[in-house]
């Protein structure tokens, strides 16, 4: 049979794939532009049995997240920028309970307010610096209708595998434009869900590490009881201070990502192979780009494409290499500059980077990216 | 058709624009199956300012999902002509409602006047459906989906009670468009 298609806007395809991966509690303050993402939710989680929630504020809909997943559902919030400025602390909070869940941040500009109907990628740093304290990070950021579909399955599994917050990022572009999707058949993405307790619940510790570094996570309101809180803590639940403890606790946090790079690291590469010039871009910003490669390419100009599809962790090793390979890279972002630093700082020196800046609520077309690579050229 | 086919459908917010937008894309990638994005920008506003809906059909995937060089343009006032009625490409098209809007930004496009607010409103009794209009209009004028695949995207998107209303509006944008290019 013919796989079921249609025409859908970002949002709406992020909240079927929230729906594909398990989600059956979604908790959130509505807010342009990501408010599809719960209008779809508020209609489709009541006919499965799950829970639509209307917080009284964004730091609401965070708690109201962390408590759902801690009792052993799949828990999404979808917000914009100035809503995750206001969830840092429960995502910081998140972190240390080791509670699986996931965050969309439809991006549009700011700080505070800005220009809540235009696009933006200004919040990338703040997807791994927002929240106080080492912590993992791990954001997602896809590019196409059908990708957010695929990446908010991919934000679930990965919440659910190493037990923490997994936040997946695309700009209104991305959030509001129309695509044709086809529905994934159940079974054919991969579905995860958290590793439950094989031990008694007398035996219980939620944050045992000595059977790796993803402790299972019981569902409260079973018969496992166990403390969560905030505070430092021992494998028990409860606050310590000691400090071989807390020392080896933070560490095996961000352990979780350093092991398991090439599990969570995704990007796409084109026309790199022989690139002199390549374009590191993410998001709709990726889009510009690739029309901007093909037409370059047309005239003889060098020029490739490396996106990320998961942006934190970086992918330090390979633009490392095509910073080795490339005259320059270039990074179009709509922001005054955040991944560029990133870039730089992977790059070491080895060619020049430059960033193209955009910040008036207008994309980046590609008419600019290939002025620019044509300068290096 | 050309690889990549830009139309560009600009009014007041609450006109139907994005609606109509929608349409000609699901027309083009579900009942047609090209590849089609289609993308809209809008104020704040619930109502009123000016908004634009963009549709990008192609043969090929689309990548950039905003329009570069406009190979067809609706402009529904006068201030989304102002605003949007730009970047038209060399012997374009530029619909109007001719109500409406009274200056026409020059260029080397055609441009097509048709009142399009007032034909809702006096041959169909609803000024709701001038997006409907407007849309078999710009189908009818640029060719971009077929008739019958418009008509049929059309009616897939409406209640049961008002697929009469707007199979008549649809109609009544090709019998528009051919009155106005047979007085030429």
């Amino acid at each position: 049979m013919a796989k079921k298609v249609a025409l859908l806007q970002g949002n709406t395809a992020c909240a079927y794939g929230a729906l594909y991966a398990g989600c059956n509690f979604f908790g959130g303050y509505p807010i342009t532009p990501s408010t599809e993402v719960a209008e779809v939710l508020s209609e489709e989680l009541p006919k499965i049995g799950g829970k639509f929630i209307q917080m009284e504020d964004e730091i609401g809909a965070m708690a109201s997240v962390i408590g759902a997943s801690l009792t052993g559902q799949k828990a999404l919030t979808a917000t914009s920028g100035p809503g995750v400025s206001l969830k840092q602390e429960l995502i910081g909070y998140a972190c240390i309970a080791e509670t699986p869940c996931v965050i969309i941040n439809v991006m549009r500009g700011g700080p505070s307010t800005g220009m809540p109907t235009g696009p933006g990628q200004s919040d990338v740093q703040q997807a791994k610096w927002g929240t106080h304290g080492d912590h993992p990070v791990i954001a997602l950021v896809p590019a196409s209708c059908q990708e957010i579909f695929s990446e908010t399955v991919r934000a679930f599994n990965l919440a659910e595998k190493y037990r923490m917050p997994v936040q997946v990022l695309y700009d209104e572009i991305v959030g509001h434009m129309r695509e044709r999707i086809e529905f994934p058949e159940p079974g054919e993405l991969e579905v995860i869900d958290r590793e439950a307790p094989s031990c008694s619940p007398e035996d219980y510790k939620p944050f045992d590490p000595s059977n790796g570094d993803v402790p299972p996570l019981a569902a409260f309101g079973s018969e496992y009881r166990f403390h969560v809180t905030g505070l430092n803590k021992a494998a028990d639940g409860f606050p310590t201070t000691k400090a071989e403890l807390v020392d080896a606790e933070q560490r095996r946090q961000l352990r979780k990502i350093d092991a398991n790079i090439a599990d969570i690291e995704s990007y796409e590469e084109y026309q790199t192979d022989d690139a002199e010039v390549v374009i590191f871009a993410y998001g709709s910003t990726s889009r510009s780009a690739r029309y901007a490669v093909n037409e370059l390419r047309k005239e003889g100009v060098k020029a490739g494409l490396f996106r990320p599809i998961t942006l934190w962790p970086f992918p330090e090793k390979r633009v490392a290499e095509l910073a080795q390979q490339a005259k320059a890279i270039i990074v179009p972002e709509l922001n005054l500059g955040q991944m560029n630093l990133e870039v730089e700082r992977v790059a070491k020196g080895a060619c020049e980077i430059i960033g193209i800046h955009r910040v008036d609520g207008e994309p980046i077309n590609p008419g600019q990216i290939m002025a620019q690579v044509k300068e290096v050229v | 058709m050309a690889d990549r086919y830009e139309i560009r459908f600009s009014g007041a917010g609450g006109q139907g624009l994005i609606t109509a937008g929608i349409i000609l894309a699901e027309a083009a990638s579900i009942i047609d199956g090209k590849h089609a994005v289609q993308s809209q920008s809008y104020g704040p506003e619930a109502r009123g300012g000016a908004s634009k809906s963009e549709v990008i059909i192609s043969d090929e995937p689309i990548d950039y999902p905003k329009a570069t060089i406009v190979d067809a343009c609706l402009a529904m006032t006068q201030e989304a002509t102002d605003k949007y009625a730009n970047g038209i490409k060399d012997g374009g098209l530029l619909l109007i409602d001719s109500d409406f809007v009274k200056q026409v930004p020059e260029g080397n496009f055609k441009v097509v006047r048709i009142p399009i607010m007032r034909t809702a409103k006096e041959d169909i009794g609803r000024e709701i459906v001038a997006n409907v209009v407007a849309l078999g209009a710009m189908i009818a004028l640029t060719d971009v989906v077929s008739r019958e695949s418009g008509e049929k995207a059309v009616l897939a998107k409406v209640p049961e009670a008002f697929i009469d209303l707007n199979k008549k509006a649809y109609s009544v944008g090709f019998e528009k468009v051919q009155e106005y290019l047979a007085a030429q």
